[in-house]
């Protein structure tokens, strides 16, 4: 397997707990990548970590560099894009300006991104703040698709979306995947199922599984015992 | 009704101060959360810019004088904050309690510094002529600088919404004001952001600081220090980080100052800004907007 992101003894202290107890795992290019666990294991954390937004020690290889030590923006220009678990979009902005925000590359892949979400278009002078949760996620994704990134870290996308929302993403994803390397943090494990290569499984700050998300998630007794479902 | 006229925009003069003054406060703690306690320190530098600039011009006239005098104001408010930013601010970021005690311990260390130099006497500023005459509107006789301050104040006001509506580094502030993290993680060095708030901070404060010199004829080591005081109170009224709603208490507070002071009794104009405060913070809490712009 070739790696675009190897992470190794990864920690994260906020305040005095320990959230990230030397987390371990490669992500290979190309596909998704599913990042799992129950509540509170650490995942957003990780993804957090990976992206300079928690502080964090050990080592986070990308693309053949060591970037633990770098902030967060130089992350992004180096072509890391972030879709963050509560979607972030800026609510006082207009969607055309939460897009406009994230362009990075001469040519945006506009294109793209209205090809995927249509409706942002026809609201694209609607303020971000007054969309629904679901028009608020495509926002949050469009802003990573932007760019031509060759990494996408994005967090739990489907969370408090009603079902139909949720095979949108899901489709959404699997196009994405197509395009660009994807680590996905996601409970639903439907949508991981449907899109996800490689699975990694972190409990209480590390990891505790790593491999092929079919040969995971046909295991019924180790998808109970590890995650706590089915 | 000649008086209430002359209150009202002697009023909304005085509100036009403030706004110059708490426009930036509120910008730099929208954005970076920093409470900027030396932000009276721009204004004394602005103010001492102008009045050392325009002594330094003796035999040239007045108009061309204080043109030039104001002209170094804002550039020397910009850089002074500018360099603040780089040098005191940056190190310190998300360290609060530092940031405090760097910015008190600043805003008193340039008051020492200007009366060590000029000594703590009022020093008189000259202006155009025309500044110090008057223009009659419904009876009452307006002093002409009220103008200007309104004027400047309602230039800085459009200038600033059009650079936070039209430019990129516009929306980075007003992004930045909402979710700073957010904005690191679209690929944006925020820090420059933070550098150019507290320029255009310091520049609207020093253009605060001449026009002070305008409305009182002289400059004073204490100005920057006493008006500081009343922008804040501007700024928590407003709301923490907006635009508008400092433009809205800036005018409240200098109105209710004029009329207290005029029609309850000289020197309760102080005391009803702060019972006002206490009043809007009770019906209020994050201020009359407690969103940005």
């Amino acid at each position: 397997m070739t790696a675009l992101l190897s992470v190794s003894d990864l920690h994260v202290y906020l305040g005095e707990s320990h959230i990230l107890q030397g987390v371990d795992f490669e992500v290979a290019d190309g596909g998704v990548t599913a990042i799992l666990g129950r509540n509170g294991v650490g995942k957003t954390t990780t993804l957090r970590a990976l992206m300079g937004l928690a502080e964090r020690s050990g080592s986070v290889v990308y693309d053949g560099s060591e970037i633990a030590a770098t902030p967060t923006h130089r992350i992004v220009r180096r072509g890391v894009g972030y879709v963050p678990e509560d979607r972030d979009v800026f609510a006082g902005l207009t969607v055309e300006e939460n897009l406009r925000l994230a362009e990075r590359d001469e040519e945006p892949r506009y294109d793209l991104v209205h090809d995927l979400f249509p409706e942002l278009k026809q609201r694209a002078k609607q303020p971000a703040g007054t969309l629904s949760g679901g028009q608020q996620q495509m926002v949050a994704i469009a802003r990573a698709l932007l760019n031509d990134n060759r990494l996408l870290l994005v967090d739990e996308p489907t969370k408090g979306l009603a079902p139909l929302l949720v095979a949108e993403v899901a489709r959404v994803l699997e196009r994405v995947a197509e395009l660009t390397t994807v680590v996905l943090v996601e409970q639903n494990l439907g949508v991981v199922q449907r899109v996800a290569r490689h699975a990694v499984v972190i409990d209480t700050g590390r990891v505790v599984h790593a491999g092929p998300a079919r040969d995971l998630l046909a295991d019924q007794a180790l998808v109970h015992r590890l995650l706590g479902v089915g | 009704m000649s008086t209430f006229v002359l209150l009202t925009i002697t009023g909304l003069g005085l509100g036009a101060l403030y706004f110059l003054i708490a426009s930036g406060l509120s910008l730099i703690y929208g954005l970076m959360g920093v409470l900027n306690f030396a932000h009276g320190a721009f204004l004394t530098v602005g103010a001492y810019a102008m009045w050392f600039t325009e002594s330094k011009l003796n035999g040239v006239a007045v108009l061309p004088r204080f043109l030039l005098g104001s002209l170094v104001a804002l550039v020397v408010g910009a850089l002074f904050a500018a360099l603040v930013e780089l040098v005191l601010i940056r190190p310190l970021y998300r360290r609060h309690i530092e940031q405090v005690l760097v910015t008190v311990g600043l805003g008193l260390a340039t008051t020492a510094l200007v009366v060590s130099i000029w000594g703590n006497d009022a020093r008189s500023v000259p202006a155009p002529t025309w500044l110090g005459e008057t223009t009659t509107v419904l009876g009452a006789h307006i002093p002409n600088d009220r103008w200007l301050l309104i004027a400047a104040a309602l230039v800085v006001l459009g200038g600033l919404e059009a650079f936070l509506r039209r430019t990129r580094y516009g929306l980075i502030i007003r992004a930045g004001v909402e979710n700073r993290a957010m904005v690191t993680a679209l690929g944006i060095d925020v820090r420059r952001a933070f550098t150019l708030v507290f320029a255009i901070g310091g520049v609207a404060a020093a253009l605060a600081g001449v026009l002070s010199n305008v409305y009182f004829s002289t400059v004073d080591p204490a100005r920057g220090t006493s008006l500081l005081i009343f922008a804040f109170i501007v700024v928590v009224i407003g709301g923490l980080g907006s635009l508008r709603g400092t433009a809205a208490a800036a005018i409240v507070v200098g109105l209710v100052q004029q009329y207290a002071n005029y029609y309850a009794s000289t020197g309760l104009g102080d005391l009803s800004v702060v019972l006002l405060l206490g009043l809007v913070l009770l019906a209020r809490p994050r201020g009359l907007s407690g969103s940005f712009a």
